[in-house]
């Protein structure tokens, strides 16, 4: 598959879809001092009448958020992914318990994230907001999808959250093919019948690369964007499970509670399948660049190669 | 019902809420953020026909809409899902900004215990309250002295919480929270105050119940029957 490989990271299309939704007088910007990283100081700069700055103060930024929601906003809040986990009881208590809708981002998700070191790379966000009654989750893979996803939470009817990536990646997606992307449906971006790659963010466009270097060796993988971890699109996964000889998830984030958990719970519940999953296993990370992270802690393309083959 | 009393003020001389129209954009909030104090919140709307006494009597039972602490996705008249201590101020904040925001004049009262001050999310929004000056929001602090486990200055002293407020930028008074005169003149002070402003009000927990008042066993624990007679005689 060739993408143009142009484009920003999944951060700058949030801020894009900010702007993109600007008009609707309903959406509120808040930030917790980190705007210039999650991009929504875009929208600041455009919107400063409704966009609210509440310092380095987490906690309370969620409850404003619940506040505002109680009164008809749709509010964007954001920051590191890393620190939403620190407000995660008030995105709990405060803003899902009562059903009330606004929007956290979390920027900077994964190991990707870099050099910072690992007290920045949320590996567990993804794991931990999918365990809140009535939450939805996405991770987006590149910028036009983070886009097309944000604009979409606009009348989306239940609290979300999204991770993002602070690193730029291969586009995955084109000004067209973008548009067919929805919340809670998986996005099928190659078609075959020996394995399935299910992956997520920043890694779709290594199971991409995975795929095109198995089928020079005659083996013919599925690949899916599972941008949307929660809700789950099972009808996908039961077609899947119906049609290849094994499944390997990818994804940034700890092998424990994230895609790969999601997916192997549904499955193994209601369609008992091979699945082999690929993540961080259960370690932290450290400072480096994004590639050589990745590689320490085996999110390659030959590890997807490896998996791949073996369910055959 | 360290509380009743403040509450049976604001209500009686503030609050601008209607059970004919209980989610009206316009109403006044009421953030009730020590949600255990959600019998006393149950009494006053019961009194504001937001509430019928089957209702009371269901309450903490499984499927009553009062449920053990106020939460506002069950009861009509509650404006916030409390019971976890620390975010109703921040929530409260998020009214007063939309009010802003919308160009309306309803104010949003906010309710915080005296332990509950221990929390650090209340000093954060503390401090951004002040700084986006928001005017419509009053926050109440029910200083009766007691948490769960003991009094607060066993657990750990909160000290001069008026004048921790007033360092973050609050206009503050200090009352007697059992005074009605003083608890009436205090909320209009609050609403005359330019900027966010503070009531402390000292108060006695249990109070008008002699075997009550001032006991910490009494923070979370209702009365047995034995206890419950002797107390409505002496209230009654």
């Amino acid at each position: 598959m060739s993408a143009p490989s142009t484009g920003g990271a999944s951060r700058d299309g949030y801020g894009a879809a900010l702007l993109n939704l600007a008009d609707d007088p309903r959406v509120v910007v808040i930030e917790a001092d980190l705007g210039k990283s999650t991009k929504s100081c875009l929208f600041r700069e455009l919107y400063p009448e409704r966009t609210i700055s509440l310092g380095i103060a987490e906690q309370n930024m969620v409850l404003v958020a619940a506040g505002l929601a109680s009164c008809g906003k749709v509010p964007f809040a954001s920051t590191f992914a890393i620190f939403t986990e620190r407000a995660f009881e008030q995105v709990r208590n405060g803003l899902a318990r009562p059903g009330l809708v606004a929007h956290i981002c979390g920027s900077h998700g994964g190991i990707h994230t870099g050099t910072d070191g690992s007290s920045a790379q949320s590996i567990e966000d993804l794991a931990l907001y999918r365990t809140i009654p009535g939450m939805t989750v996405m991770h987006p893979s590149d910028d036009l999808s983070a886009t097309k996803l944000t604009e979409q939470l606009l009348n989306h009817p239940n609290p979300s959250y999204t991770r993002t990536a602070r690193n730029k990646t291969p586009r995955i997606y084109d000004e067209d093919t973008v548009n067919s992307i929805q919340i809670g449906k998986g996005s099928v971006l190659k078609e075959g019948n020996d394995v399935a790659i299910i992956a997520i963010g920043v890694m779709v466009h290594k199971a991409l690369e995975a795929a095109e270097n198995l089928h020079s060796e005659g083996i013919n993988a599925t690949v899916v964007d599972m941008h949307t971890i929660k809700p789950l699109d099972t009808a996908l996964l039961d077609q899947l499970a119906n049609s290849v000889s094994g499944i390997v998830t990818v994804e940034d984030h700890s092998v424990i509670g994230g895609l790969g958990s999601a997916v192997s719970e549904y499955l193994s519940e209601n369609n008992p399948t091979i699945i082999r999953k690929i993540g961080v296993e259960d370690r932290f990370g450290e400072s480096g660049d994004s590639e050589e992270l990745l590689s320490l802690v085996g999110l390659t393309v030959e590890s997807i190669e490896t998996a791949a083959r073996a369910m055959l | 019902m360290s509380a009743i009393d403040l509450i049976v003020g604001l209500y009686g001389t503030q609050l601008n809420v209607d059970s004919n129209n209980p989610d009206s954009i316009q109403r006044d909030r009421f953030i009730m953020s020590k949600g255990h104090a959600s019998p006393a919140v149950y009494a006053i709307l019961k009194e504001h026909d937001f509430l019928k006494q089957s209702d009371l009597d269901g309450f903490r039972s499984l499927g009553s809409v009062c449920q053990g602490h106020v939460d506002m996705k069950w009861t009509n008249g509650v404006d916030f899902s409390a019971g976890s201590l620390g975010m109703g101020l921040s929530f409260g904040i998020g009214t007063a900004f939309a009010a802003k925001m919308d160009g309306l004049d309803y104010q949003t009262w906010v309710m915080l215990g005296d332990g509950e001050t221990q929390e650090g999310q209340i000093w954060e929004a503390f401090m951004a309250a002040s700084y986006h000056n928001l005017d419509n929001l009053h926050v109440i602090i029910d200083r009766n002295r007691i948490q769960n486990d003991d009094f607060v200055n066993v657990q750990m002293e909160i000290g001069d919480v008026a004048s921790k407020v007033e360092a973050f930028g609050w206009s503050v008074k200090e009352i007697d929270g059992h005074d009605m005169e003083a608890v009436v003149e205090a909320l209009q002070w609050s609403m005359d105050t330019p900027g966010p402003s503070a009531v402390v009000a000292h108060t006695v927990k249990g109070k008008g119940v002699s075997f009550m008042e001032d006991n910490p066993s009494f923070h979370g624990k209702a009365p047995n029957d034995a206890e419950l007679k002797m107390a409505m005689e002496e209230l009654v």
